[in-house]
């Protein structure tokens, strides 16, 4: 026997921490996804900058408009999620604010994503 | 869990550290890497932003008022403009990083090259984008 894995565990693949290369795959291809989506934000905001609110409503009221802001700010608090959970892990060296700081952070990305959904719900209906 | 070496008292006091950002030469790589992270921390911190926006916008015409009147006072631009030049940095540096991910760019002349194209685009794309909506060329969304 030349390992002390298990050969399930082998095969597996998911190494000690049993997540693999999930997390360095999951921030990469949200970051892939970003590069478009970060550029039509960008046409979008300036398209809206200094133009009135019903503008703005009835730019985002239509439904591809409404899908892309969506997917810009699910992929983009997703990737953030993934980013700051690095930053965290390399910064914070203590179990309990490691934990606590984790929970804080998902917690606020999460809120910030059901707010902005049902804003652009709510804009949609409007 | 290991006790700061560098505190006094603890039990690893005094044994070296092996060199931290204090000691080395400070590289373009190395500027462009803590830019990174630090305007992706910035870019986090602009969701919320992007929230606020979202729900002025949802809230009707008095509700974006408010919002409008902060967005384009003195700290708001200042803000904004911190964050227009963190998406445009992250978005470069984040393509060199995927390049690199595919093998691409590894030699320490071409990574020094690409991390001053990625500052230099980032500033210029940053100015060109106000420069463009202050000459009145924003709103075309109207």
């Amino acid at each position: 026997m030349s390992s002390l894995q298990t050969p399930l565990h082998q095969v597996q693949g998911l190494g000690a921490a049993h997540s693999g290369t999930g997390h360095f795959w999951r921030l990469r291809v949200t970051a892939v996804a970003l590069v478009p989506l970060s550029l039509w934000f960008v046409f979008v905001v300036l398209g809206l900058a200094g133009a009135s609110e019903v503008a703005a409503v009835s730019f985002l009221a239509h439904p591809w408009n409404a899908l892309l802001m969506g997917a810009f700010v699910s992929f983009s608090l997703y990737h953030a999620a993934l980013g700051l959970q690095e930053v965290v892990d390399d910064y914070i060296h203590t179990a309990g604010a490691k934990i606590f700081l984790m929970l804080f952070i998902r917690a606020a990305l999460l809120a910030c994503w059901a707010v902005s959904t049902f804003a652009l719900i709510r804009i949609a209906s409007l | 869990m290991a006790d700061n070496p560098q505190k006094p008292g603890s039990p690893q006091a005094g044994r070296p550290l092996s060199p931290h950002l204090t000691i080395y030469h400070w590289a373009i790589t190395m500027i462009a890497s803590i830019t990174h992270r630090a305007t992706g921390i910035a870019l986090s911190v602009g969701a919320l932003v992007l929230a606020w926006w979202l729900v002025a916008i949802s809230n009707g015409p008095e509700g974006y008022q408010t919002f409008y009147a902060v967005a384009v006072s003195p700290i708001g631009l200042v803000v904004l403009f911190g964050f227009t030049w963190s998406l445009a940095f992250h978005l470069l540096n984040g393509i060199r990083h995927l390049a690199w991910d595919l093998g691409y760019g590894f030699t320490p002349a071409t990574a020094h090259q690409t991390g001053l194209w990625v500052i230099a685009l980032s500033l210029i794309l940053s100015v060109g984008i106000f420069a463009f909506s202050w000459t009145g060329h924003a709103g075309y969304l109207q």
